[in-house]
């Protein structure tokens, strides 16, 4: 049994300076940053009109509301419902659809392994950001103006809103892929479109296939929002009876919206895993 | 130096094509299946969603007008003509979209601050028992799913208009994410630690603080940056539904078509969400490195 070793302090802190005074900036740096994040916290409930007195009758408002919401009770509206839920659904699918198909070949554009030069890129891909910093509600307001009310311009808006993104998601799949089948095609005297065929399509489609389906999932919750400002699907029931304060129904809608939720992120990861495989989804 | 391609005989290259043909025809026809199905279920919900394609075809020409009028001014000129005109109403909107932020930034702290207490409970490995778990991971995954504007939608109800309904809906909307996120870094956290700290006698709490928490701070800071970007654009849709921020303007001026207004305030939107979305992968970059943004 060893006896401890007297530790000369001296010793180590003139070797390693570093560890024992770390500089003033270092150490203050992380409570500096806690007090600015809190300044601005305290700040921001001030200017935004937060009360205790407000927030607790709010809150008291909302405790009721939660106790008239039980039981969920669709009344006679059912039949409604359930077709709304179709729309919501009907608009999701078709949306994204869409929205991949006009992607595909904007996403070519925009690759930096099949358009090399950065002029002609640069404003493919600041024209696909600018598209994809507008919300899908933005984008579904636009749309009524132009279809109509309903759920067509819901349609349209989530496709819009989705080729942005797709675009994006698109192109960087492609940017991915290996370049030595391209070549091997090349080689073989194809031209530049046989390249893009048997190249790089057998490569990039299982991915942007697995994208699609993910898109369609989170469509889903998106379709169910547009109706909020008058896009058609279960939104807008939702909406309406908010604001004729029908609680019983309104829990009831946000059952349905939860359970249909849960189905289609069911059936997709299925789908999805039957398309490329366990291993190569994220 | 010559080379032989050898050539099967006839009655084995037949077999071979033969087994070819089939494996190919037994792909295609199930790929022709699936484009079958797909399109069926596109032309259902083709009349789910009432699509009307002469309705497009009439109307298209309003969508590209559309953005022609709303980038032309009163006096008829190109907007880029008159910026002071264009932006007649920058000062309001420039304090709107503060508003937003702020909403935003209130809202992502809360919500991280919850997320932070409920998420060791959710985890699987620090929960410390099974049906608190289940219980806190299903009111996560209620907070995630419900949209945070349904929840705005009601908050408005309860709390009255203002953006105090558009901080608590984003709030919960964050707990919920945020809370899923981080708890799935402390299940990848090392359990190590939390062994050597409870050798020594220390609490559950104990636990926590000193053997988890110091692992997993770099993680949590990098989710709630990028939650904070996503609340960005979440936050300026709030005012549609009269839960404060840049979204009520932008509602108003779309529905009473002031349109030189609408470019101008969606340019706004636009420009701040690339700067924030810049501004904080630059921040992510500095605090964590590289290897921490995903």
């Amino acid at each position: 049994m060893t006896e401890p070793q007297e530790v000369d302090t001296r010793e180590l802190r003139a070797r390693y300076p570093d560890v024992f005074d770390r500089p003033a900036s270092a150490r203050l740096a992380m409570p500096a940053m806690i007090v600015a994040a809190f300044a601005i916290l305290v700040y921001g409930l001030v200017d935004l009109d937060f009360s205790p007195s407000r927030f607790f009758s709010g809150l008291s408002q909302l405790g009721w509301i939660s106790v008239m919401m039980i039981p969920p009770d669709p009344g006679s509206s059912l039949p409604v419902y359930l077709k709304a839920l179709g729309e919501t659904l009907s608009i999701a699918l078709l949306g994204t659809t869409l929205a991949a198909l006009f992607a595909l070949p904007v996403s070519l554009l925009a690759a930096r392994n099949i358009v090399p030069s950065n002029i002609l890129r640069f404003p493919v891909r600041r024209f696909l950001d600018s598209i994809r910093g507008v919300d899908t509600l933005i984008w579904a307001l636009v749309w009524i103006n132009v279809v109509g009310l309903g759920p067509f311009a819901g349609v349209l808006a989530i496709a819009v809103s989705d080729f942005g993104a797709f675009g994006k998601l698109f192109s960087e799949a492609i940017e991915g892929a290996d370049q030595k089948q391209v070549e091997g095609i090349r080689a073989s005297g194809g031209s530049a479109l046989h390249e893009i065929r048997f190249g790089l399509l057998p490569q990039v489609l299982p991915v942007i296939a697995g994208q699609v389906l993910y898109f369609i999932e989170s469509n889903t919750r998106s379709a169910t929002i547009i109706g909020i400002v008058g896009a058609g699907g279960i939104g807008l029931q939702l909406a309406e009876q908010i604001r004729v304060l029908e609680w019983q129904k309104v829990s009831f809608l946000i059952l349905m919206i939860l359970v249909a939720v849960a189905a289609i992120d069911f059936v997709s990861s299925k789908l999805r895993f039957a398309i490329i495989g366990r291993r190569a989804v994220a | 130096m010559t080379l032989a391609v050898s050539i099967l005989p006839e009655q084995q290259l037949a077999v071979l094509n033969a087994a070819y043909h089939q494996a190919v025809s037994r792909r295609r026809l199930r790929l022709l299946l699936g484009v079958v199905v797909f399109a069926a279920a596109l032309v259902l919900a083709g009349f789910g969603a009432e699509v009307n394609l002469r309705t497009l075809f009439t109307y298209f020409g309003n969508f590209v007008s559309y953005f022609d009028r709303i980038l032309t001014l009163d006096s008829g000129q190109r907007v880029w003509t008159d910026i002071g005109e264009w932006f007649w109403g920058l000062r309001k909107w420039l304090r709107m979209l503060g508003e937003t932020l702020l909403i935003s930034y209130v809202g992502t702290l809360i919500g991280a601050t919850f997320a932070f207490c409920l998420n060791f409970f959710a985890a699987e490995n620090t929960s410390p028992s099974p049906w608190l778990r289940f219980v806190v991971r299903r009111l996560l995954e209620f907070a995630r799913t419900v949209p945070g504007i349904v929840f705005a939608l009601i908050f408005v109800i309860a709390f009255g208009l203002g953006p105090m309904a558009g901080v608590l809906a984003i709030a919960i909307h964050s707990t919920g994410a945020l809370g899923k996120l981080f708890s799935e870094i402390v299940e990848n956290a090392d359990m190590k630690p939390v062994e050597g700290i409870r050798s020594t006698g220390a609490s559950w709490l104990s636990c926590m603080r000193f053997a988890i928490v110091p692992q997993v701070t770099a993680g949590y800071a990098s989710y709630a940056l990028l939650r904070f970007e996503i609340n960005v654009r979440e936050a300026s849709v709030m005012g549609f539904v009269g839960a404060g921020g840049i979204g009520q303007e932008l509602v108003v001026a779309i529905r009473k078509f002031y349109y030189s207004d609408v470019s101008a305030i969606l340019l706004t939107i636009i420009v701040t969400v690339f700067i924030i979305d810049i501004s904080t992968g630059w921040l992510r970059g500095r605090l964590f490195g590289r290897e921490a943004r995903t």
